[in-house]
């Protein structure tokens, strides 16, 4: 049975997973081609604790603690969890902060890429071009000798911290808790914000993903470096059978829609569409994961991989602060600016952060 | 005893493959590499890449960690 996770199977079974129920949960709620998405759940998340105060985008997204807690229970259920930390975590926020950066200027993360294409929306097509161009740069840097060096055990206490602050966003998301008049936590009344399935859903399908994908290792960025680098197709045919399953499960739904114009929360420039997820893509590349895979490994005791979900989130509250997020009528005023800078970081980390070359 | 040492201990993906990678083309036939990781995804993304690479791959447990012994 151990074998079966490590194996293309398994893969394609997470895979499957995610792609019938991403478009199902926009059935029972979840906003417009966005049953799962990482960087917008992250972000409405950083809405609802007052980060940002855009009104249209909070809520405490139990997808996102779903995932912790189906990852960490597959790492407990497997003896995987392994509290670990130390290696340039100041790095990783930053790269956060970016990632998050670029993928709210194309309006995605590589999951949610993969759902709206699988649901007819052509500008995700430029999204996943940069999302593998910004890898492609990644890759570059690796062969270069790229690393952030090595991360180190640690207790068991710190393996925990980032699943702890999910337990309590959860209580506060189902007690729907106010702390003050008008103040946090945030609920949108309109937007994409108030758009959700049941809470107990999203939990419930979050921990499934979470657990499958803690197994397969399931990533989408590691998919596309994984082919450039190695010429290993293990991870892509994770992403899809993903895109497969949710072609299949949004036309059998009626959420199939082709074209470019119209497209639920998404926007029709095609240079930031792109430019957008070449910073996202090149920040996860460096990072080492997807926004998803982040959060799994945080649930297997990553406190690196912990750091990072955090820049996302605090990136989010930035973007949203200072006009740098995406709307459906483009790029935020300043929007593209934030992704030059972005990628001007992430290309000075590159070459700077390189092993001695023996 | 192999020819070669690497440690990628603590080291995230993909960084254990590329160095295994790395030391693998090195290596002439009949020769050896011992690669030390410390997580099981470490460990089968460094015998599925060798695997690749026409190589024998004998894996041990010691403790938490693991030793990836690879043969040309």
């Amino acid at each position: 049975m151990k074998r079966f996770w490590s194996s293309p199977w398994g893969i394609v079974s997470a895979g499957l997973f995610v792609g019938v129920f991403a478009p199902l949960l926009q059935k029972w709620g979840n906003p417009g081609n966005m049953g799962i998405c990482v960087a917008c759940f992250e972000r409405d998340i950083a809405g609802a604790l007052g980060l940002h105060r855009a009104a249209v985008v909070q809520y405490l997204r139990p997808e996102i603690m779903g995932f912790v807690f189906g990852a960490l229970i597959a790492a407990y259920a497997f003896k995987e969890f392994k509290p670990r930390v130390g290696s340039a975590p100041i790095v990783r926020f930053v790269l956060g902060f970016f990632a998050m950066i670029g993928a709210l200027v194309f309006l995605g993360c590589p999951w949610r890429a993969l759902l709206r294409l699988a649901a007819g929306d052509l500008n995700a097509a430029l999204g996943l071009l940069g999302l593998a161009a910004g890898i492609g740069i990644g890759v570059v840097f690796m062969r270069m000798g790229y690393s952030l060096g090595r991360s180190y055990r640690t207790y068991t206490a710190v393996g925990w911290i980032l699943p702890v602050i999910m337990i309590l966003l959860l209580v506060l998301r189902v007690l729907e808790f106010s702390f003050t008049e008008g103040g946090p936590i945030f609920f949108s009344a309109e937007g994409p914000g108030v758009m959700y399935a049941p809470w107990v859903i999203s939990l419930a399908v979050g921990m499934g993903i979470g657990f499958l994908a803690q197994r397969t290792r399931f990533c989408t960025m590691g998919a596309f470096r994984d082919l450039m680098l190695i010429r290993d197709p293990h991870l892509f045919w994770g992403i899809l059978s993903f895109a497969g399953a949710a072609l299949v499960t949004n036309l059998l739904l009626g959420q199939f829609n082709l074209g470019f114009e119209g497209q639920p929360v998404a926007h029709t420039n095609h240079l930031w569409n792109f430019g957008g997820m070449v910073l996202a893509g090149l920040a996860f590349a460096l990072a080492g994961g997807c926004p998803g895979r982040q959060i799994f490994m945080s649930g297997e005791g990553d406190g690196d991989a912990a750091i990072f979900v955090i820049g996302m989130i605090v990136g989010a509250g930035f973007a949203h602060n200072f006009g740098l997020a995406s709307s459906t009528t483009g790029p935020g005023p300043w929007g593209p600016a934030a992704v030059i800078v972005g990628l001007a970081v992430c290309v000075l980390f590159g070459l700077t952060m390189r092993q001695r070359m023996d | 005893m192999s020819d070669q040492l690497v440690d990628a201990r603590g080291l995230s993906c993909p960084q254990p493959v590329i160095m295994s990678r790395d030391a693998v083309k090195k290596l002439e036939s009949g020769g050896s590499v011992e690669v030390l990781v410390d997580t099981v995804t470490s460990r089968d993304n460094v015998r599925r890449a060798v695997e690749n690479m026409e190589c024998t791959v004998e894996i041990q447990e010691v403790g938490d960690e693991f030793r990836v012994m690879i043969k040309k």
